[in-house]
């Protein structure tokens, strides 16, 4: 019988991630017994605040979902209630709806690369301490996530749980001129991500890669928002009302959000990662030769290269918005009208953590009789552990504190978004 | 001299609402005990977010923050912090939106070089913060208080009288 000692790993709360969360890991030796990642906070119960209410009053209610993607909760559902009542949307509404995920993609990117991923890479226990050392770099991050701030509050009315989304549309649809405001800060933006880009190719990165299927949206003519089949690298192509068809939830018991998995397999991992893998030939040429220059590869399968991935997705984002501003005209009207019916309608969007599937059934009168959210996190939860799994054996021999932070560095390649906030780490280890 | 007073919080979460109770009524009390707008005086309401925060206060030499404290027992109970020349203590500010909060603002702030010339933060200590929750009577009553003590601050420093001349806010 091995004799080998026995130690658990616990991290009680953890930081610089979005929400409540807490890591437990226990090792035998060098090899791994267990890893859990415990999702705490409590059942937040949105689908079932959402029964009985209207279906104008949803995009109000689901923003306050999240204050870092409330565009994408807006977004999803929008699309999904649309897609039950049959509205089409405008060209130029369709237009505003991708600038207005580009205000998110940037400032939730901006906010993850440079406040709290890039400290775990360079080495300092949060983003206060690395700006001490790396003035400039943290104020180029504060200035780009203010970049994505302005598309929001100029297309949301305010910067955090913006109120203007409609289903079919908008309240009111922005002037030409006030867009036309924004070009000089985005061109400044466009040209920080590619910086942003070549800052973070250059540095460290664990040697570990995992074979992944990936899930995004996959749209023929463009990176994706808002629209498109969902795809993956083995072969999965389905519209999204299929999704509770290929996707399912599971419950464990020490998590309070569900694992999910694809029907017949496993895990998977959606995201910047996923986006990037199954849609490189979508990125503008910018964004590619950016990414070859950084020393990306398609398929990128290590997730610490996330914060790579994540910088080439605000290249992206930076040249889409001014994109959508040179095209934009304003629309005849800000949004289509939407009649009431008995129906059912689901949607996917990409929320800048990856897939947000929202289903929606409506009465005849459009009060919502039941109502299915699946953020990104919740379906990367499972993929999360397995990495711990397996990055946890490559680091097993190294100090406990040391254990602590590459774990928590893991975690946080997924940006994973619990809600609301932590402060504080605590870290138990207990040897046989 | 320009003074900007930023009250922090959430009105839908109990006592997190302490820092938008003190303003509201600080424009109150400026109202009626002066009958106008003082010249130089800015009285804002933010949610407490960090980076919002950061640029809340640039441009303005002088600023006050309110914002409810962490519970220690002491309902009620109102600190004060010079901020621009102490640290702020870990866990006073701990009610915040995605890890960031009134404390980082003013650390990644002094990291930066940011901070206004002066800050003083005034925090009341809150009992409850759930979801739907009022306010605590206790906070209501501290926020007066604060609201009070400001204003005789702002008086001192904002309004001059032959007899009276302006005051340094920390003085």
């Amino acid at each position: 019988m091995s004799k080998q000692p026995t130690r658990t790993i616990k991290v009680d709360t953890l930081t610089r991630v979005e929400g409540e969360g807490a890591l437990y890991v226990k090792l035998k030796g060098d090899q791994v017994q267990d890893v859990k990642l415990k999702i705490y906070e409590p059942p937040r119960f949105f689908e079932a605040f959402l029964r009985g209410r209207h279906f104008s009053e949803v995009p109000d209610i689901v923003a306050r979902i999240c204050g870092i993607c409330p565009i994408a909760y807006q977004m999803s559902a929008v699309h999904a209630i649309e897609r039950a009542l049959g509205v089409g949307i405008e060209p130029s509404v369709r237009l505003l709806r991708r600038l207005f995920y580009c205000g998110e993609w940037i400032e939730s990117h901006a906010l993850h690369v440079y406040m709290l991923h890039a400290p775990d890479f360079l080495g300092y226990p949060d983003a206060i301490a690395m700006a001490r050392d790396h003035q400039a770099i943290v104020q180029q991050g504060l200035r780009l996530k203010k970049a994505g701030n302005r598309i929001v509050a100029l297309m949301g009315g305010r910067e955090i749980h913006p109120i203007s989304t409609a289903v079919g549309g908008f309240y009111k649809a922005p002037s030409k001129s006030a867009l036309k405001d924004l070009v000089e800060e985005l061109k400044w933006a466009l040209d920080a991500s590619l910086a942003t880009a070549r800052w973070v190719s250059g540095l460290d990165f664990p040697d570990f890669e995992q074979d992944y299927e990936f899930v995004s949206l996959r749209h023929p003519g463009e990176y994706p928002f808002n629209e498109g089949r969902i795809v993956s690298n083995r072969g999965l192509d389905t519209d999204a009302s299929e999704y509770e068809e290929n996707f399912t939830e599971q419950h464990v018991q020490h998590s309070n959000a569900l694992h999910s998995v694809l029907r017949g397999r496993d895990s998977y991992m959606v995201g910047p990662m996923a986006r990037f893998n199954l849609n490189f030939d979508k990125l503008p040429d910018v964004a590619q030769q950016a990414a070859r220059d950084c020393g990306l590869q398609v398929p990128c399968r290590n997730p610490f290269r996330s914060i790579v991935v994540r910088a080439i997705e605000l290249v992206f984002a930076c040249h889409e918005a001014l994109r959508v501003i040179r095209e934009y005209e304003p629309p005849p009207a800000p949004r289509a009208p939407a009649l009431a019916q008995a129906s059912t309608g689901q949607a996917a969007t990409e929320a800048p953590r990856g897939l947000l599937y929202h289903r929606y059934v409506l009465d005849q009168s459009g009060l919502i009789v039941s109502a299915k959210i699946v953020p990104p996190t919740s379906q990367n939860q499972k993929r999360i552990e397995e990495d711990l799994w397996h990055f946890v054996s490559q680091v097993a021999t190294r100090p406990a504190e040391e254990i602590t932070w590459k774990c928590e560095q893991a975690v946080r390649n997924y940006d994973p978004c619990i809600s609301c906030a932590t402060h504080f780490l605590r870290l138990h280890l207990e040897r046989d | 001299m320009a003074l900007r007073i930023i009250g922090c919080g959430n009105f839908d979460r109990g006592d997190d609402a302490a820092g938008l109770l003190v303003v509201r009524r600080l424009r109150a009390l400026c109202v009626e005990t002066l009958g106008l707008e003082i010249p130089g005086l800015e009285i804002m309401e933010q949610s407490g977010e960090t980076f919002s925060l950061m640029d809340c206060w640039t441009g303005s030499e002088h600023v006050i923050l309110v914002d409810a404290a962490a519970p220690s027992g002491t309902p009620g109970q109102v600190q004060v912090w010079n901020a621009t020349s102490d640290g702020l203590p870990e866990d006073i500010f701990p009610c915040s939106t995605h890890a960031f909060g009134v404390r980082e603002a003013v650390e990644l702030a002094r990291a930066m070089n940011h901070l206004p010339q002066t800050l003083l933060i005034y925090g009341i200590e809150g009992k409850q913060f759930f979801l739907g929750a009022p306010p605590s009577p206790e906070v209501e009553r501290a926020a007066v208080l604060v609201a009070e003590r400001i204003m005789m601050r702002v008086s001192d420093s904002l309004v001059q009288t032959p007899q009276r001349p302006p005051r340094d806010i920390f003085g």
